[in-house]
C-alpha cells in the first residue's frame, strides 16, 4: 500500500481510538464535578463516595485519552506534513491555543484532584474537578474549531502557497464550529450519562448499594436527557448547515443523485455507487429532504451527479453512518426520556435497567459513526474545496508508516484491553472497594461488593 | 522582529519542557535502581505523581507552537524525523499509562510490568530527546523540499549519541535531586548518593558535548559574533556548579532549582546557537529551514504572541503552586489511602 492509504488508515485508527476516551473524559468529568458539588453543599458523605468511585473510573479512562491525544499532535507533522505546511497558520494556531489555555489546566488540576483528597480543602478540591471539567470542554472547542475549519474554511487568504489567517474571529466563531461543538459536546455528555446509568443499572439489578447507585442513576438520567436534546437539536442544524457548506456530503448522506426541487426522502434505500443511482428506493416522504435541509419543502437540492465521480465522497459509507447515527440518537433519546421520567422508581423496571446496561456502548458507537461521516463525507478534500487529501500526505517511505501502523494497532489493542479489564472490574466491585484489584482467580467475596 | 521573538519563545518553551519533564524522566530511569522494595518504588513513582502530566504538556505546547509559529519547521521536523519521534511517542504512551495502571491491581507481577514500562518510557525519551537535539544542532540531511535524504542511521552519529548520554546524565542528577526533596531516611541518602555520583559524569559529558559542538556544529558562530550571548553559557556553568554546591550543603530545593536552570540554559544555549535556523540541512545550507522562511503570517504570530504572553505566566503560576503545595515529604503510610499511584 502507498503512503497515502497507510497514513489514512493510521490516522483513522489513532483518531477513532482516541475518541473512545475523549467523550467519557468530557462527560464524566462534569458528572463527577456535579456529585462533588452536592457533597460540598450538603455535606452528605454518599456524594463524596460517588465522586470517588466514578472519579476512579474517570482517571483510568483519562490516562489513555491523554497519551492517545499526543499521537494526534505528532501525526499532523509526521504523516501530513504538506497539510501542516499549508494550514499551520490557522490550524496549528488553534492546536497551540488548545494546549496553552486548556490542556495545561486539565492536566495540572486532575493531579491536584487525585492527589489532593487529604491535602487541600474541600472547596478547593471541588474547584479543581470543575477546572478539569470546564478545561476539557474548552479544549474541545479549540479542537472542534480546527476541525470545522477543515470542513468549512473561513477567515483566510491564499498567499505564499498556503492559507494565511486574515480574520481570527471568523475562524473561532463561525457557525460551523459552534454547531459542531455543541453537537459533539452533547455526544460526549451522552457517553458519560449512559456510562453512569448503565453501571448503576447493573448494580441496581443486583440490589447492591441501591441508595448510592439510585442517586447516581438519577443524576445521569437528567444529564443524558439534556445531552440527547443537545445532540439531536444540533444534529439537525449541523445537517442543514451542510446545504450551504458541503452540499456533496449532504447528498451522499441521503444517497441523493439528481438535482431537483421538493426532494423527497425515501425511508428505505440502498445506494449503488458504481452506477450513480440507488438499487432501490421506497417509502417516499414527499419534499422531506428539502424540508429537513432548508426548512422549505420546495427547495432545490443538488444531487451527487453535480460532481465528477472522483470529487464525490464515498456514498455508501456516508449514507450508512448517517442513518445509523441518527437511528442510535433516536433510540438513546427514548432511553433517556424513559429514565428521566421514571427516575424516582426506576427499580420497578428491571427490564429497562437491563437495557441501560446494554446501552452503554451505543453512544460510543454513535460518536464514532458521526466522526466517520464528518471526515469521510468531506473527501476527497482534507480542507474542503482547498486541498485534496492526496496532496496533503508527507513524502516518507511507506515502510515507515506500515511499521508504525502495526505498532499502533498492537499498542492500542493492548491499552484497550487493559482499560476494558480495569473499568469492568472496578465498576463491578462498586464503591466499597478501595485499593488494587486482586489478580487471583478466586476473588475474596468480602471484597466482592456484595454488602449492600 | 516577530519571528525573532517567536524563535526566542520557542527556545524558552523547549528549555522549560526539558527542565521540568527532565526530572521525571531521570527519576523513572532510576526507578529500578533506587527502588529496592515495593515501598521505595511506590515513593519514587508518587514523588512525580502530581507533576509529570503537567510537565508533559510543555512538550505538547512546544510542539503546538512549532506548528503554529513555524509550520514548515513543524512539518519538516516531524516528517524527516518520523521514526525517532514515533519512538518517543510510543515511549511516552507506555509511560503515561504506567503511572495510572500500576496500583490498580494488587499484584507484584502487575506492578513489575508497569514499572518496567515506566523505566523504558523514561530512559528512552531522555536519550531520544538528546539525540533529537544533537541532530537539530548538527543538521540533518534534508533537501530543498525538506524531505529526508537518508536513513535512520544518519541520526545515530557519535555526536548524537553523546547528546543522548548528556540528557540522560543531566536528567538522572535532576531526578535524584527531586527524589531527595520528596523522601526521607535511607531512600533520601541513596538519592543524594546518586546525585553526587552522576554530577561529575554530567559535567564531563557537558564539556565533551560543547567541545565536540565546536567542530561538529556551527553553534558557536552566533556567540562569536555577539560575545555577550556567552552570558547564557556562563549562566549554565554557574548553575551546574551551584547545583553541586547546594548539594554538598544539602540545600535540596536550591540544588534542584539550580539543576533545572542548568538544564534549561543548556538547551537555550543550543537553540540560540542555531538562530535563525530551526532545522539545519547537512546537505546544503541553502535548504535550511529558518524562523524567517518557515514563519506563519504576521497576524498569526501577533495573535499567538498575545495569547502566549497572557496565558503562560498564569500557567507557570498555577504549576508553581502545585509544586509548592505537593512538593512535600511523602510518607508511605499516607500513600496507602487509595489516592496514589
Amino acid at each position: 500500500m502507498d503512503v497515502l492509504t497507510l497514513s489514512r488508515i493510521q490516522f483513522a485508527v489513532a483518531t477513532m481510538f482516541h475518541f473512545l476516551f475523549v467523550p467519557l473524559t468530557i462527560g464524566l468529568a462534569l458528572i463527577v464535578a456535579i456529585m462533588e458539588t452536592y457533597w460540598v453543599r450538603t455535606g452528605n458523605e454518599i456524594y463524596k463516595k460517588m465522586a470517588k468511585f466514578w472519579g476512579k473510573l474517570f482517571l483510568i479512562n483519562f490516562a489513555i485519552g491523554i497519551v492517545t491525544g499526543l499521537t494526534l499532535e505528532f501525526q499532523f507533522g509526521t504523516n501530513w506534513s504538506r497539510y501542516s505546511t499549508y494550514v499551520g497558520d490557522i490550524f496549528g494556531s488553534l492546536l497551540a491555543i488548545e494546549a496553552t489555555v486548556a490542556f495545561f489546566l486539565e492536566s495540572t488540576f486532575i493531579a491536584v484532584w487525585f492527589f489532593g483528597w487529604n491535602k487541600i480543602s474541600k472547596k478547593l478540591h471541588c474547584v479543581s474537578i470543575w477546572i478539569v471539567a470546564l478545561a476539557s470542554i474548552m479544549s474541545a472547542y479549540w479542537i472542534i474549531a480546527a476541525n470545522a475549519w477543515m470542513q468549512h474554511p473561513v477567515g483566510y487568504e491564499l498567499r505564499n502557497g498556503r492559507a494565511e489567517l486574515v480574520d481570527f474571529l471568523a475562524v473561532v466563531t463561525q457557525r460551523f464550529a459552534v454547531y459542531e461543538f455543541v453537537h459533539v459536546l452533547g455526544g460526549c455528555f451522552m457517553v458519560g450519562g449512559f456510562f453512569v446509568m448503565g453501571i448503576s443499572a447493573w448494580h441496581l439489578l443486583k440490589e447492591q448499594n441501591t441508595d448510592f447507585f439510585g442517586r447516581s442513576f438519577k443524576i445521569a438520567s437528567i444529564f443524558s436527557t439534556v445531552a440527547a436534546f443537545l445532540v439531536i437539536g444540533l444534529g439537525h442544524m449541523n445537517a442543514s448547515i451542510l446545504y450551504d457548506t458541503q452540499p456533496a456530503k449532504l447528498a451522499a448522506m441521503e444517497a441523493h443523485w439528481e438535482t431537483g426541487k421538493s426532494v423527497p426522502m425515501y425511508l428505505l434505500t440502498w445506494p449503488d455507487e458504481k452506477n450513480s443511482t440507488n438499487y432501490f428506493q421506497t417509502l417516499k416522504v414527499p419534499g422531506m429532504l428539502s424540508l429537513l435541509a432548508t426548512n422549505n419543502i420546495t427547495a432545490e437540492l443538488k444531487g451527487l451527479k453535480e460532481w465528477a465521480p472522483e470529487d464525490r465522497p464515498p456514498v455508501l459509507v456516508s449514507f450508512l453512518t448517517f442513518r445509523l447515527m441518527v437511528g442510535l440518537g433516536m433510540v438513546m433519546m427514548g432511553i433517556s426520556l424513559f429514565a428521566v421520567v421514571m427516575r424516582e422508581r426506576i427499580r420497578e423496571f428491571p427490564w429497562f435497567l437491563k437495557i441501560c446496561v446494554y446501552a452503554i456502548p451505543l453512544p460510543y458507537l454513535a460518536n464514532e459513526l458521526g466522526w466517520v461521516l464528518a471526515e469521510m463525507g468531506r473527501q476527497p478534500w482534507i480542507v474542503y474545496g482547498l486541498m485534496k487529501t492526496r496532496d496533503a500526505v508527507s513524502i516518507i517511505p511507506s515502510s515507515y508508516v506500515l511499521v508504525t501502523l502495526i505498532g499502533f494497532i498492537f499498542v492500542y489493542g493492548l491499552l484497550g484491553a487493559v482499560d476494558f479489564y480495569l473499568l469492568f472490574k472496578i465498576a463491578r466491585r462498586g464503591p466499597d472497594f478501595t485499593g488494587g484489584l486482586k489478580l487471583e482467580k478466586k476473588t475474596n467475596t468480602a471484597t466482592g461488593g456484595s454488602h449492600a | 522582529m516577530l519571528e525573532t521573538t517567536w524563535f526566542i519563545l520557542w527556545g524558552l518553551l523547549w528549555a522549560i519542557y526539558l527542565a521540568s519533564d527532565g526530572f521525571d524522566f531521570g527519576l523513572g530511569t532510576l526507578l529500578p535502581f533506587l527502588g529496592r522494595s515495593e515501598g521505595d518504588r511506590k515513593l519514587i513513582v508518587n514523588s512525580m505523581g502530581p507533576f509529570w502530566d503537567g510537565n508533559e504538556v510543555w512538550l505538547v505546547t512546544a510542539g503546538g507552537v512549532t506548528f503554529a509559529a513555524f509550520p514548515r519547521t513543524y512539518a519538516t521536523m516531524f516528517s524527516a524525523m518520523y521514526i525517532p519521534l514515533m519512538l518517543l511517542l510510543f515511549a511516552l504512551i507506555f509511560r503515561g499509562v504506567a503511572f495510572e495502571f500500576r496500583a490498580k491491581v494488587d499484584s507484584a507481577r502487575w506492578r513489575r510490568i508497569w514499572d518496567g514500562c515506566l523505566f523504558v518510557g523514561s530512559a528512552a525519551p531522555a536519550v531520544l530527546l538528546g539525540v533529537f537535539f544533537a541532530n537539530l544542532f548538527a543538521g540533518i540531511p534534508i533537501d530543498a523540499q525538506g524531505v529526508l535524504q537518508g536513513g535512520l542511521i544518519d541520526f545515530l552519529h557519535p555526536y548524537a549519541l553523546l547528546g543522548g548520554v548528556l540528557f540522560l546524565t543531566l536528567f538522572i542528577v535532576h531526578g535524584a535531586l527531586w527524589l531527595a526533596i520528596m523522601v526521607e531516611g535511607d531512600l533520601l541518602e541513596r538519592a543524594l548518593h546518586v546525585a553526587r555520583t552522576f554530577w561529575p559524569a554530567s559535567i564531563i559529558t557537558v564539556v565533551l558535548f560543547l567541545l565536540t559542538s565546536t567542530y561538529r556544529t556551527d553553534l558557536f558562530t552566533n556567540y562569536l559574533n555577539h560575545p555577550w550571548l556567552f552570558l547564557i553559557l556562563v549562566f549554565a556553568v554557574a548553575a551546574f556548579i551551584m547545583t553541586r554546591v547546594f548539594l554538598a550543603r544539602r540545600s535540596l530545593w536550591p540544588a534542584f532549582t539550580a539543576s533545572a536552570l542548568a538544564i534549561g540554559s543548556t538547551a537555550l544555549f543550543g537553540v540560540v546557537g542555531m538562530f535563525p535556523n530551526t532545522l539545519i540541512s547537512s546537505i546544503n545550507p541553502m535548504y535550511n529551514v529558518t524562523a524567517f522562511n518557515s514563519a506563519s503570517s504576521a497576524l498569526t504570530l501577533k495573535i499567538m504572541l498575545g495569547i502566549a504572553l497572557a496565558v503562560l505566566p498564569v500557567v507557570i503560576g498555577y504549576q508553581g503552586w502545585v509544586y509548592y503545595r505537593f512538593g512535600r515529604k511523602l510518607k508511605l503510610e499516607e500513600l496507602e489511602d487509595g489516592h496514589s499511584y
